[in-house]
């Protein structure tokens, strides 16, 4: 499955990823044979499969509806890039 | 042209669980920014969900409430975007496997019939963070206690056809969610939330229209007018011959408008999938039975029973039944004066004036129901006379004003009392009075003598003023008796 150029910028902007003009061409072979890989499973027959939500075999375990955490805030922060009076802080965003 | 109006609603609820969804940090509302955001919220390397039992359990007797097929496996997908309130990069949801199916819910309408609703699926999900604008220097601050918080949202099918409809369905799914207490309710708080799908088609024409969506709708009055605002709009649009531009658009509630949010360069693509750190959710039947024995009576069942049993009219069930709180408040006070309509009257006179004018909702009334309750009986009994209940009710509520609050039923007897509110009901007593009240005014005797017969029903008014003015507290109806009986001994 060939991916053209509009696509490889698409999903670079979805992911955030700043890829340059001149990298374009070598994402566009790259990912285009990472489908093709992963396309081969087109060919497996799956009719009557059911989709598979999870590989593990197993049943999600709950927890009791308990506050276990303390506030941890002093210790978080030290690896955020900028804060203020407990915020994180961001480029403005405005809708 | 005519046009037929078509809405759908999407609701936010937030479950009213002590943790996260999917974490051990509180959800209290209003707590310092970020002090309830732990590492699993934060979204930090190598930290694993583990899915909140309770969340499931508000979540499947929701479901039940509406009648609604539980999902007996469901399955957490993920939802990729990308934004600040959302440190993870993706919102964990449900898309295929839904914890609830098809349900339905009965709305009222104005002219006192009820129409069905269609859900059409509700989901568990994460909620956000919150983005602050103001007062970070040309920054944005952000505050993530609010990630992670449960959330359902209940999707309906668009089979509104009015605002008032859509704003009676938001209603009524509020009165559902705080009767099961799986989400306080509070608008104000943020603890439901409501995106409006609105589109117009031509009447009769079988196809929808092109749809418009109001994000975050947040009260049952903005509801209406949003939508009657964006009504107005598309019809605008689609008279002048001109096509509606499927967006989302925000309500702004001091112009009363919609308006378009700046689109995304690009298009959504949220690229969902099934969440690989949590395993679907398997659930037997007799956890569902379990839990559909813990629901308690719903709104319209309370609201038919007001009816049915206590002979309340269809108006005074529906407006008592509509707020557990009240409905609870109601109910203890009928039951002890064992007069519904009498405390119907009441609830929705003095009470609900006394909650609009201080501002509170009935759990913070300085008049507890069991002292209401008391208060009626003793109208029932001549203890106390309307104007007196009232008295004593008022001296309880300024009570709590001052913050001298008393609940206790003894109050109430001790402030009638105290205020010499009793009602003197001893016909003995009560003669006197009047005896006396007669050979004070010979004059006023005369008229009425001399008045006809058939008029002097009405002649005896200043009588009775005087025997009140003359002893404060006796009761209207003895009074009246006495009076008729000397009066007619006269002559």
């Amino acid at each position: 499955m060939a991916l053209d150029q509009d696509q490889v910028r698409n999903i670079a902007e979805l992911c955030r990823l700043q890829i340059d003009d001149s990298q374009i061409a070598d994402y566009q072979k790259n990912l285009s044979s990472i489908l093709d890989l992963v396309n081969q499973l087109a060919a497996a027959n799956t009719d009557g499969v059911e989709p598979m939500a999870h590989p593990l075999d197993a049943v999600q375990r709950l927890r009791a509806d308990l506050v276990t955490e303390d506030n941890q805030r002093e210790h978080f922060q030290q690896i955020a890039p900028a804060t203020d009076q407990g915020y994180y802080l961001v480029p403005r965003v405005v809708e | 042209m005519e046009w037929e109006v078509v809405i759908g609603l999407e609701i936010h609820a937030q479950l009213a669980t002590k943790s996260k969804i999917f974490s051990g940090a509180s959800t209290q509302y209003g707590a310092d920014a970020n002090t309830q955001a732990c590492a699993v919220d934060l979204g930090l390397p190598g930290v694993l969900p583990v899915f909140n039992e309770e969340a499931l359990r508000m979540a499947v007797k929701f479901g039940l409430a509406i009648d609604a097929e539980i999902g007996k496996k469901s399955v957490f997908d993920r939802k990729n975007y990308f934004y600040p309130d959302l440190p993870k990069g993706y919102q964990t949801t449900q898309l295929h496997h839904p914890i609830v199916g098809i349900g339905h819910i009965d709305i009222e309408l104005d002219n006192g019939e009820t129409k069905r609703i269609n859900v059409t699926r509700a989901h568990l999900e994460e909620d956000a963070g919150k983005s602050v604008h103001e007062g970070f220097e040309g920054m944005s601050g952000i505050d993530l206690n609010r990630a992670g918080t449960p959330l359902i949202e209940i999707v309906s099918e668009p089979e509104m056809r009015s605002a008032k409809e859509a704003a009676a369905y938001f209603r009524k799914m509020h009165s559902i969610v705080t009767y099961l207490g799986i989400c306080d309710g509070d608008l104000s708080q943020g603890s439901m939330r409501c995106d409006c799908n609105v589109s117009l088609r031509p009447k009769g024409q079988q196809e929808f229209g092109t749809r418009t969506e109001i994000k975050n709708v947040n009260s049952f009055r903005n509801v209406e007018r949003a939508i009657e605002a964006e009504i107005a709009r598309q019809m605008d649009i689609l008279e002048d011959g001109g096509r509606i531009l499927q967006e989302t658009r925000l309500y702004d509630a001091d112009k009363n408008e919609t308006r378009g949010m700046r689109s995304k360069e690009v298009a959504n693509d949220y690229r969902y999938f099934p969440c690989p750190d949590l395993l679907p959710i398997l659930i037997e039947d007799n956890y569902i039975e379990a839990v559909r024995e813990t629901l308690p009576e719903l709104p319209d069942a309370k609201r038919h029973r007001f009816v049915k049993d206590h002979g309340l009219s269809a108006t005074d069930a529906a407006v008592l039944a509509a707020d557990r709180e009240l409905a609870h408040y109601f109910e203890t006070a009928a039951k002890l004066v064992n007069d519904y309509k009498l405390a119907a009257n009441w609830v929705q006179g003095d009470v609900s004036a006394t909650l609009n004018r201080l501002e509170i909702s009935i759990g913070q009334l300085p008049v507890s129901a069991e002292q209401l309750g008391r208060i009626l009986l003793l109208i029932k009994d001549s203890t106390l006379n309307n104007g007196g209940a009232k008295e004593v009710f008022n001296a309880l509520v300024a009570l709590g004003e001052a913050g001298k609050a008393d609940s206790s039923v003894e109050k109430v007897d001790a402030l009638v009392d105290s205020m010499g509110l009793k009602q003197v009901s001893d016909t003995g007593a009560i003669e006197a009075i009047v005896a006396e009240v007669l050979a004070n005014n010979p004059k006023l005797v005369e008229g009425y003598l001399a008045t006809p017969v058939e008029k002097r029903g009405k002649a005896m008014g200043p009588f009775i003023g005087l025997t009140r003015k003359a002893a404060a507290g006796v009761n209207p109806q003895v009074v009246m008796e006495v009076l008729k009986q000397k009066l007619e001994e006269l002559g």
